[in-house]
């Protein structure tokens, strides 16, 4: 098999790329160890930032943020929603940095409106008593899970391919030049090589993995930031903590629920990239004194992703490091197709995708421009399942279908939806399985964590002939083994009461503790 | 308007699930005035299945044959093991007692002896058991003879594929098929539920209806395996109805829950406790409890207009743990929720879980529950009893795991029948 450009990473960045070039007649093929947006694309806020953020001390990062926001809205305006975002100070907060921030944002030409305290407990309730300052921004929140679909769906429609579960093991390198990518189907063990004209490594953290594989080094750090999901919407606006960054300072509504976040901690490795109980008790801590409500609050599950920063952190923090991304044209090291894009943010990523393809097509001699910034992403219809609030939507018309069965109760899933998204899998070479259904729509997202969904979903597929064999069960056993990384550092309360239940039904009445090990998961 | 008199009795058991229910049978069999309070909360999940002991040590995933045995492995490696207290012989008699009492009730348990049974789930999994419903038994003497068995699900019935279990049980039982049939005048693509469906078997007119849609399923199959929909009440009848009307064996298959299991242990145990003269105060959780200068309890339940009070002599507490509400977790510590009775619990709260759910040691935090002394009473701060008349029964207790090790019924009616020996020497 041979490829114009061969992208490894199906992250938000990847798939960008791949409808970058397919826009632009560039035969290309992504390759991706796991699924879309298995490493940070898929484990962030869901925030589409309006720059405010970094007025202060990136102010080229927010208006690249501003820039590329007011870009999104116009072409994908089906997987954002304009929520606002409000910057807030309380007591006991900097309060020399809350009266620079609108002239910051000034600087930086970030719109910033002053609000009085009252004001923005009016427009939020949950947020403090103790508020001592104010700003409305242009914060909005967005669905990366349908952005990065829809993009892959737009690059397959024009020929792109996608390679899900496929591992990278080598390149074959002739001279400076990369020849072909060796690759392994995780599934399978199937190997098998692709010839391509230029390598693009969009791996997000495991950038430097990759750029070992080729010989070629690669200056990173790993900062692990994670993430906590409550079981409603405390707030219709993002909530910003006013004062240099610091954990759990933004609350960003997704849908139906809030998310808050995030920490920040240093990584040495990215062998597990998870949620910790002590990370979780400093988000909250410092939470608390924004959006006292949290206390009380029940949490859903946690989950972390991990921020690739190019460079080596000072002694300052990796939080200074810059947010902005690095596109590294490895040429200069001996290898002239092979190219890096990594870092930056899922607000910027369109960007991204348009610098590494203007890089792309240089060397392959391609004219063509890019095309991103104007036309629109068409959504489709199988992707929209990402959303919470599709389901409930899709509900009143899926009932009166004949033979509709609701597979997911906390997110009222229809089994027309499920199979929906299998057919969507399958077009992209994969396999349904309760993973990639979880990250194609809401199943295993509400508060039973998929013990109920999971069992419902794996029992109508075997019923449609899409599964076989002991499938489910090994594929039912990862999904529960994956939510339980999110669930463990959050049991107390109901969710531990809830946690005791599923473990009295798959490991009491199903017995699935003593099945024998599974296989890592895979779409 | 004077408040109205408490509900005087010697025994209160505060629970209403498999301990709670048990301990307030043995309590009224014992001659005891009993009073049972307690929200209705996880028996409705309950499979029915009366399990003893599966898996020990569970580190090891050792599966033992014959429970008894596993039972002496247990009490030599952990003897603060609650069914480690319990002389083996008194827990075999508690659970024939129970058996044979929910046996009366309309829910009939086949033999137990010296042998676990391994009995096939709706996820096509076997599962470990000792005492199995006589409507699940055909199919593990199916299974034992390898005979062809074929498994028949319901249009509607979600989470019950009858090709999903056969493509999973099939490396252990080769010879099963699957079915798939309409449920006797269910609306055509709807929902069907469990404890609906097994209602509406409770009648002779359903059941006629279901046999003739299962008749074409009997071709070449020695058996039939249904989802456990085969009435609520009075199972044991509409299961022999069945097969008479379909002339081979069938046997049930345990739901996802809720399922029609739990409503059928429920409704059994509460004929049992209603003809041992027991009084029952279901739905209603104990709020407020307070030791009286009698000796004595008195309790207060959340609607005071439904139940104005209980005053009793002594108290068996059988709550449960997070599920059943005896236990809450905040975020640092676990309380027990009606008197603040000291609980076991791993202090760090990143020692509560492993970093995988289905680590096959189980999570250190199941084994956290209340400390208690050899009468079965918990214990206070200075590790003394905390009342000569407080007893605790079921999954409360400290030091068991009851989910892994497969032991759950077993510990619960065995602990009940402890609590209930030890209250009588106290009230003595």
């Amino acid at each position: 098999m041979e490829t114009q450009v061969l992208i490894i990473g199906g992250g938000v960045t990847g798939v960008g790329l791949a409808r970058d070039l397919s826009l632009r007649g560039v035969d290309c093929t992504l390759v991706e160890r796991r699924d879309i947006n298995a490493g940070a694309s898929g484990a962030n806020h869901g925030l589409l930032h309006s720059g405010a953020r970094y007025v202060t001390r990136d102010p080229a990062a927010a208006v690249e943020c501003r820039d590329e926001g007011r870009i999104l809205r116009r072409i994908a305006p089906h997987c954002i929603e304009e929520t606002g975002g409000l910057f807030v100070a309380v007591a006991g907060d900097d309060e020399r940095y809350a009266a620079d921030f609108p002239g910051a944002c000034r600087r930086a030409g970030i719109p910033c409106r002053a609000l009085d305290p009252t004001e923005a407990r009016a427009l939020e309730p949950v947020l403090s008593e103790k508020l001592i300052a104010a700003y409305a921004v242009e914060d909005a929140a967005i669905d990366p899970f349908r952005l990065a679909l829809d993009n892959l769906s737009e690059a397959t429609a024009r020929g792109g391919r996608v390679l899900l579960s496929t591992r990278v093991e080598g390149f074959d390198i002739e001279g400076k030049r990369v020849r072909a990518v060796r690759l392994r189907d995780a599934a399978t063990g199937e190997r098998r090589r692709i010839a391509a004209e230029v390598v693009i490594n969009a791996a997000g953290a495991w950038a430097k993995e990759i750029a070992a594989l080729a010989g070629l080094p690669l200056a990173m750090t790993w900062s692990k930031g994670s993430l906590l999901i409550t079981d409603r919407r405390l707030a219709g606006r993002v909530i910003n903590r006013l004062r240099p960054a610091s954990d759990a300072d933004i609350l960003v509504p997704g849908g139906t629920v809030s998310i808050l976040g995030t920490s920040s901690e240093r990584l040495d490795s990215l062998a597990e990239i998870v949620p910790t109980v002590a990370e979780i008790d400093r988000i909250l801590e410092a939470a608390r004194d924004m959006v006292p409500a949290l206390e009380r609050t029940r949490f859903i599950r946690a989950y972390a992703g991990v921020r690739p920063l190019v460079g080596r952190a000072g002694e300052t923090g990796d939080r200074l490091l810059s947010r902005g991304f690095a596109l590294i044209d490895h040429a200069e090291e001996g290898l002239d197709n092979f190219l890096t894009i990594t870092g930056g943010k899922l607000t910027t990523y369109r960007r991204m995708a348009e610098k590494a393809a203007d890089l792309a097509c240089r060397k392959l001699g391609v004219r063509a421009a890019c095309r991103t910034a104007e036309l629109p992403l068409a959504p489709r219809p199988a992707n929209r399942w990402t959303e919470a609030g599709a389901g409930p939507r899709s509900w009143p018309e899926a009932s009166r279908a004949p033979q509709e069965l609701l597979l997911c109760e906390c997110e009222m899933i229809p089994a027309s939806a499920v199979v929906e998204v299998c057919e969507a899998l399958r077009l992209q070479g994969a396999r349904p399985s309760l993973y990639g259904i979880g990250r194609r729509s809401r199943v295993g997202k509400g508060t039973c964590q998929g013990a109920f969904c999971g069992v419902r979903v794996n029992a109508h597929l075997y019923d449609r002939q899409l599964l076989s064999g002991r499938e489910g069960i090994r594929d039912l056993r990862d999904f529960l083994e994956a939510r339980w990384r999110g669930m463990r550092p959050i049991l107390w309360g109901t969710a531990l009461a809830q946690e005791e239940l599923q473990e009295a039904l798959h490991c009491g009445l199903f017995g699935l503790d003593r099945e024998e090990a599974s296989c890592p998961p895979r779409p | 308007m004077p408040a109205p008199p408490l509900i005087p009795c010697d025994v209160a058991v505060i629970g209403s699930g498999i301990a709670g229910m048990s301990a307030a049978w043995f309590a009224a069999r014992e001659g005891f005035a009993t009073v049972v309070v307690g929200r209705t909360g996880g028996i409705l999940f309950a499979s029915s299945l009366l399990d003893l002991l599966a898996v020990h040590p569970l580190a090891e995933r050792r599966l033992w044959e014959n429970p008894w045995e596993g039972l002496a492995r247990l009490a030599a490696d952990e003897p603060g093991h609650p069914l480690a207290r319990i002389a083996p012989a008194r827990i075999r008699e508690a659970i024939d007692a129970v058996a044979a009492a929910l046996g009366a009730c309309g829910l009939a348990y086949g033999d137990g002896g010296n042998r676990n049974r391994w009995v096939l789930t709706a996820l096509g999994t076997f599962r470990p058991t000792w005492r199995v419903p006589a409507t699940m038994e055909a199919g593990i003497a199916a299974r034992r003879a390898g005979a062809a068995a074929r498994i028949v699900s319901f249009h509607g019935l979600r989470g019950f594929s009858a090709r999903g279990i056969v493509e999973c049980a099939r490396p252990s039982w080769k010879a099963l098929s699957a079915a798939v049939v309409e449920f006797p005048r269910a609306a055509p693509g709807g929902e069907l539920f469990p404890e609906r469906m097994a209602r509406a078997l409770e009648t002779e007119a359903a059941r006629a209806a279901l046999a003739e849609a299962l008749t074409p399923c009997r071709q070449g199959a020695a058996a039939l395996g249904l989802p456990a929909v085969l009435g609520i009440s009075r199972p044991a009848e509409v299961h022999r109805d069945l097969e008479a009307r379909l002339g081979l064996p069938l046997f049930e298959i345990p739901t996802l829950p809720p399922g029609a299991t739990g409503p059928r242990l429920k409704e059994a145990f509460e004929r049992a406790l209603a003809q041992a003269g027991v009084r029952r105060i279901l739905g209603q959780s104990v709020v407020r409890a307070e030791a009286l200068a009698t000796g004595g309890f008195r309790l207060e339940t959340e609607n005071r207009d439904f139940c104005p009070g209980i005053e009793a002599r002594g108290v068996i507490l059988a709550t449960g743990r997070f599920l059943g509400g005896g236990l809450r977790a905040e975020r640092g510590r676990v309380v027990e929720t009606v008197f603040g009775l000291p609980v076991a619990f791993p202090e760090d709260r990143d020692r509560w879980h492993r970093r995988d759910f289905f680590d096959p040691s189980g999570h250190p935090l199941n084994r956290a529950g209340l400390p208690f002394d050899e009468a079965f009473r918990p214990l206070g701060g200075g590790g003394e009893p905390a009342h000569p008349r407080l007893f605790a029964a079921g999954s409360i207790l400290a030091g068991q795991d009851w989910v892994r090790s497969g032991c759950g019924s077993g510990l619960a009616i065995a602990t009940a029948r402890a609590a209930v020996d030890g209250l009588k020497k106290a009230l003595a």
